[in-house]
């Protein structure tokens, strides 16, 4: 089946091949003959080419001037020919268009999630056939932002993954994301191999990146960068395992707004202006449980033959809902409900534009209720489980009706069901009391009935949380569970994080707890954040992980599938891969009390003035021998004396 | 008594040790501890660049062809002049130009070559013959009755650096080479103003140092319409493009930019380093709703509202993420298919013929009506492509405008030659040398003694030797390219100065001078207080005790003396 779609696939790009080579090889000799006109053209015109410029006398209100270009014809006899001639050659002729190197695609992912909360999730998807990484230089955008592209080829990259997220993703009540990301801002970034020093463009390009996006990635530094041995491999082509060249950062602090959305809204060629992005507003994606979101470069190959790469930007916007508390209990949504907006055009520059819907619990419409209708169903494994989705698709007019407006309406009818627990979760936490030490415990759980699998783990510590490894333990199931692979490297004050990565075999339906100590470090005064008491904030674990899939699971159901289809386990969808983020750590550290330092000053200065003015005085104080003076008992008995008129003693 | 006095004297040896101890050991302790570095600058070379004279020498050669000298003047003809013009511009500038003019006559090459049929070979013929250096220029005198140029023409400027120069009908006869000379005078300088540096744009290019009095309106707009000089420039074409739905626009700009903008800053290499990208950005309104002009079926917008088209535009354009030289934008707006055909009015009233316009210092807009390329009864999307031609002619003039290749109008019996298809003459570059080597030696003199005032100024900034090295860069750099200019290698001081420009820029820039750790005096003895008053007020008593003491024993040595 496979082999036969292949040669299929074959012969059409074959054929679509051809017809392109016949098209360039037209197209390129009328170009040749037009440029030449060109050429002649732009000389005469030149000649009389004479500008002239009239400053406009009213003052402007802002500080620019703006004058009149005026290009005069001095020969006006020849001119109008001269256009005659290049209007014939600029009509438009359809058939003789450049071929579109760059295509863009927006769908719209929506979820309605067991908790009573909609998922949504928008990719928007630009592709550009160019080659940023043979050193020439890309300077002509179309589709693909400006602002990235440069940033591409001025710093080499071959991959950039950036995410913001405000709130956690709870994957025991919503199940697995379509992306997942951890709190706060992360970043990680595959170089090219040209590049010579890693570190230093490293930091240029988080600069960079901070402006465009109006984040604080210019916080990031050596003392929160790691270089992942295994966890993050590049996406894209390029089989590159040296990690020298990749860089991996995350900010737990960051927090998401407006700021950032703006500039993520700016990059899209349709701006917010058309499309699935009129949705994209910002008072009410905040007014949100979860919001996420990601820009994520990489380089894909442009055919299935792979031998030329295309570059691919993807923008991607996960929001979570919480419709059932901001509407009084009523299990009801509609796209005006959630985003204020409705949908009435696609972006006239996408190639495509769906909108779907995850129908796969609601197969017979028991549960909820979807208007307007669509006869179209698309199902995709996604994550490991086949789900069957209700398609809207924007290029149709038809799609929109005869009010001209699309908004999906979902209606609940019961609230049952329940969710297949994700097979893979994990959570954190720090142990302990006092601020001298503390423990950290991340657990993962494994919930597949039968199978184990193994998952990378990754904890990346800032250098003041003294990490004791040699207290490291990972348990499951009450026994010690050696992991088969640890890279460790330790932190140094001030200049680079711990870095802890292993590989742990998950044994089936389990809890695996890896625990290890830490001291807390004390910073400098000037060390401390803005508001320390507050605490510190440790980034998430990650882990990564192939977890077997939910379809594989299920050979024991036979529920409506045919029985020859469901002996062997099938092979291709066995497992897939997962990334799961913990909850960030906030780690309160000993802080001192920060008017001390004054304080010290002054108590310093004071016990040094008492201690040398008592030394001063001892030693210049001019000293006499003084008469001891008599004892009070002499004293009174000299008094008695005199009243006798006795001499006194 | 003897053992009180002797004890007496003990303390007060004791008081005055102490005071040693502290004035000797603790006060440059203390000094020393509480310093701030700052590494050495050179102050002296520094004031010196603050009286800046500036000269600016030419060479000039001119060639009298056959028939323009007699014999025996001939004989004297190979000669040297120097001609000095001084002007100051204010107390601390002063501009000095100076010509070294070589007269002698034609060699037969020469010859031939002026007996080219027109202007326009004979300059090729005679570029080739001889390559003159950066900065100066050779003038051809020729006959009265010579064919080559037309008759109400007596200058022709070529394209290169050569001019030809008809002599005047009154000189045929009864002449001294002295009158001949003299004759010649006032043409030549003003060739030499059209094709090498001219007061004005000398003076233009000192604004930075020297607040210009307010001349006429034209030359501070001329003057504020360039940009200011930079070691680098970023081009940026954008097709704006409102109305995806109705238009799709297809321009081939990777062409246009190689065969219309490159050839130009190629040519302008040694100026600086010019980057060009291009952009196509869609929904992007003007800020401005343009006037429905019933009595043509059009839109119009007028030269008053031009100020605020760029604003919502701008926001989108997007800065250069990967440096930080000045964007030179040109923006190629296509209006939508509800609001076109667009045209731009000017101050009078009337239709700009380009339908264009620029802003200084900014960049230029261009709107392309594309209404004539599809009717009414169209089918929207259109397909449209872009006349590259059309667009480029009108970009590259406002791309001549904002890097200051002045196009002003030559005087009366002048003939340019016309612009080949680099759009730029040997010539043209050459002035805009000048003018930008002087602007270069100007900011960077005002930036470095700008610092070094500030520097002195605030006692506590810390100068780390990276700093000095770069005031002392960009001072040595400066000097070079005094002389340079001096010299009249107008290449080399061009370098210099664009190399002082960058080192004081960075000096000045550095982040290290921004440290906020510099606290005002009265906040620092605040501090100190606890120590010094308990430490000082008894040193100080004891002091004045003994200097109290002292007197009244010699008073009462007097006394007794008495």
């Amino acid at each position: 089946m496979a082999a036969r779609r292949c040669s299929f696939l074959a012969v059409l790009a074959l054929l679509f091949f051809v017809s392109i080579l016949v098209f360039v090889v037209a197209e390129s000799q009328e170009t040749k003959l037009t440029v030449e006109q060109h050429v002649t053209v732009v000389e005469d015109s030149q000649t009389d080419t004479e500008t002239a410029e009239q400053t406009i006398k009213q003052a402007a209100v802002e500080e620019r001037q703006w004058e009149a270009t005026e290009i005069e014809e001095a020969t006006p006899g020849d001119a109008p020919a001269e256009q005659q001639d290049s209007s014939a050659t600029e009509t438009a002729v359809p058939s003789s268009l450049p071929h579109p190197k760059d295509d863009f695609q927006e769908e719209l992912v929506i979820r309605p999630l067991h908790s009573g909360d909609i998922y949504a999730s928008f990719q928007f998807r630009t592709l550009w056939e160019t080659d940023f990484m043979s050193g020439n230089k890309v300077s002509h955008y179309g589709l693909f932002p400006k602002s990235l592209g440069q940033v591409i080829s001025k710093f080499s990259v071959r991959e950039l993954h950036i995410s913001f997220t405000q709130g956690y993703w709870r994957t025991m009540q919503w199940g697995q994301p379509f992306l997942p990301s951890p709190p706060g801002a992360e970043l990680w970034v595959w170089f090219q191999d040209s590049v010579t020093d890693v570190d230093e463009t490293w930091k240029e390009l988080t600069n960079v990146l901070s402006g465009i996006f109006c984040a604080s990635l210019n916080f990031i530094d050596s003392t929160n960068t790691v270089q992942p041995s295994a966890s993050f491999k590049p996406l894209g082509t390029g089989n590159v395992t040296d990690h020298r060249f990749l860089r991996y950062a995350t900010l737990p602090r960051e927090i998401v707004c407006t700021e950032n959305l703006t500039p993520w809204k700016k990059l899209l060629p349709c701006g917010s202006k058309a499309g699935l992005a009129v949705l994209l507003k910002s008072e009410k994606l905040f007014h949100s449980s979860f919001h996420s979101q990601a820009v994520h470069i990489r380089p894909v190959c442009q055919d299935w033959r792979c031998k030329t790469t295309s570059w691919e930007l993807r923008q991607t916007l996960n929001v979570v809902f919480d419709l059932h508390t901001s509407s009084q209990g009523k299990r009801e949504w509609s796209l005006f409900k959630m985003f204020s907006r409705t949908l009435t055009e696609a972006c006239p520059l996408a190639s495509s534009s769906k909108i779907y819907i995850d129908v796969t619990d609601n197969p017979e419409g028991e549960q909820f209720e979807v208007t307007p209708a669509t006869p179209l169903l698309s199902q995709a494994v996604v994550l490991g489980d086949r789900r069957t989705f209700s398609v809207y698709d924007l290029t149709q007019q038809i799609t929109f009706g005869t009010v001209r407006s699309l908004n999906l309406l979902i209606r609940w009818k019961s609230s049952e069901g329940d969710m297949l627990r994700p097979l893979l979760h994990a959570e954190r936490y720090v142990a302990g009391y006092g601020l001298q030490t503390g423990e950290i415990h991340t657990l993962m759980y494994n919930n597949h009935p039968y199978r184990s699998f193994p998952v990378l783990l990754l904890d990346s510590v800032p250098w003041y949380l003294r990490l004791y490894i040699h207290t490291l333990t990972v348990t499951s199931k009450g026994k010690d569970n050696k992991p088969s692979f640890i890279h460790y490297e330790p932190s140094k004050d001030r200049v680079r994080p711990h870095l802890l990565e292993m590989l742990v075999q998950l044994p089936p339906n389990s809890v695996t707890e890896v625990t290890v100590q830490f001291e807390r470090a004390l910073l400098k005064w000037t060390e401390y954040t803005p508001d320390p008491n507050h605490g510190f904030y440790v980034g998430s674990s990650v882990i990564s992980s192939l977890v077997p899939s939910v379809v594989a699971m299920d050979t024991n159901s036979t529920q409506d599938r045919p029985l020859f289809s469901s002996f062997f386990p099938c092979k291709e969808e066995s497992s897939y891969f997962v990334r799961v983020y913990t909850e960030p750590l906030l780690v309160n550290l000993p802080t001192p009390d920060f008017s001390m330092p004054y304080n010290v000053i002054c108590l310093t200065c004071t016990v040094v003035a008492v201690g040398y003015g008592s030394l001063y005085n001892l030693l210049t104080r001019s000293f006499q021998i003084e008469e001891p003076s008599p004892g009070l008992a002499k004293r009174i008995a000299n008094i008695i004396r005199k009243m006798r008129g006795v001499p006194p003693l | 008594m003897s053992g009180i006095s002797k004890e007496r004297k003990r303390g007060q040896l004791a008081a005055l040790s102490i005071a040693a101890v502290v004035i000797i050991v603790g006060v440059p302790l203390w000094w020393k501890t509480t310093e701030t570095y700052r590494a050495w600058l050179p102050v002296s070379q520094i004031k010196e660049l603050d009286i800046l004279q500036l000269q600016l020498s030419a060479d000039v050669e001119v060639v009298f062809a056959r028939g323009t000298v007699t014999p025996e003047q001939q004989k004297k003809v190979p000669l040297t002049l120097t001609q000095d013009d001084e002007h100051i511009v204010d107390e601390n500038t002063s501009l000095r130009y100076k010509y070294e003019t070589k007269y002698r006559t034609a060699t037969i090459m020469e010859e031939d070559a002026l007996n080219q049929p027109t202007a326009a070979e004979a300059d090729l013929s005679l570029h080739t013959l001889s390559e003159s250096p950066c900065g100066s220029l050779v003038v051809y005198v020729i006959p009265e009755m010579s064919l080559l140029l037309p008759k109400d023409v007596d200058v022709y400027v070529g394209q290169r650096r050569t001019a030809l120069l008809r002599i005047g009908a009154q000189m045929r006869v009864g002449r001294t080479l002295e009158q001949l000379l003299a004759h010649l005078e006032p043409r030549l300088k003003q060739v030499l103003q059209v094709m090498s540096f001219s007061h004005t744009d000398i003076t233009a290019a000192l604004s930075d140092r020297v607040r210009l009095s307010p001349g006429n309106k034209d030359s501070i707009a001329d003057s504020m319409r360039a940009f200011k000089s930079s070691p680098g420039y970023e081009i940026t074409f954008s097709l704006l493009n409102p109305d995806p739905q109705s238009h799709r626009l297809h321009w081939d700009i990777e062409g246009a930019v190689e065969t219309y903008i490159q050839p130009l800053l190629t040519k302008l290499a040694p100026l600086a380093n010019f980057s060009i990208d291009s952009q196509t950005l869609y929904y992007t309104m003007l800020g401005v709703n343009p006037r429905y002009d019933s009595t043509y079926g059009r839109y119009t917008l007028n030269s008053d509202s031009l100020a605020h088209v760029i604003n919502p535009v701008e926001a989108r354009l997007g800065s250069n993420a990967a440096s930080s030289n000045p964007v030179l934008n040109f923006l190629l707006y296509v209006p939508d298919a509800n609001h076109s055909p667009l045209h731009i009015h000017d101050s009078h009233k009337q239709e700009v013929i380009s339908n264009a316009f620029h802003s200084p210092r900014w960049g230029g807009i261009m709107v392309y009506n594309v209404n004539d390329f599809h009717g009414p009864e169209a089918v929207f999307p259109v397909n449209i492509n872009i006349d590259m031609t059309k667009v480029m002619g009108v970009f590259l003039a406002q791309l001549r405008l904002l890097l200051g290749v002045q196009s002003s109008t030559p005087p009366p019996g002048f003939l340019m030659a016309p612009c080949s298809s680099v759009g730029l003459a040997d010539w043209e570059l050459d002035r805009l040398m000048w003018s930008r080597t002087v602007e270069n030696v100007a900011t960077a003199t005002t930036t470095i003694t700008s610092l070094a005032q500030l520097l002195d100024q605030i006692g506590n900034i810390v100068i780390n030797d990276n700093i000095a090295e770069q005031v002392s860069s960009a001072v040595s750099s400066l000097q070079l390219a005094v002389a340079e200019l001096e010299a009249g290698n107008l290449g080399f001081a061009l370098q210099y100065s664009k190399e002082a420009i960058l080192a004081s820029e960075r000096a000045f820039f550095d982040p290290s001078l921004l440290h906020l750790l510099y606290f005002p005096d009265d906040q620092k003895f605040a501090i100190y207080i606890p120590l010094f008053l308990p430490m000082c007020v008894p040193i100080l008593l004891s002091l004045l005790k003994i200097v109290s003491e002292a007197r009244k024993k010699r008073k009462e040595k007097l006394a007794k003396k008495d």
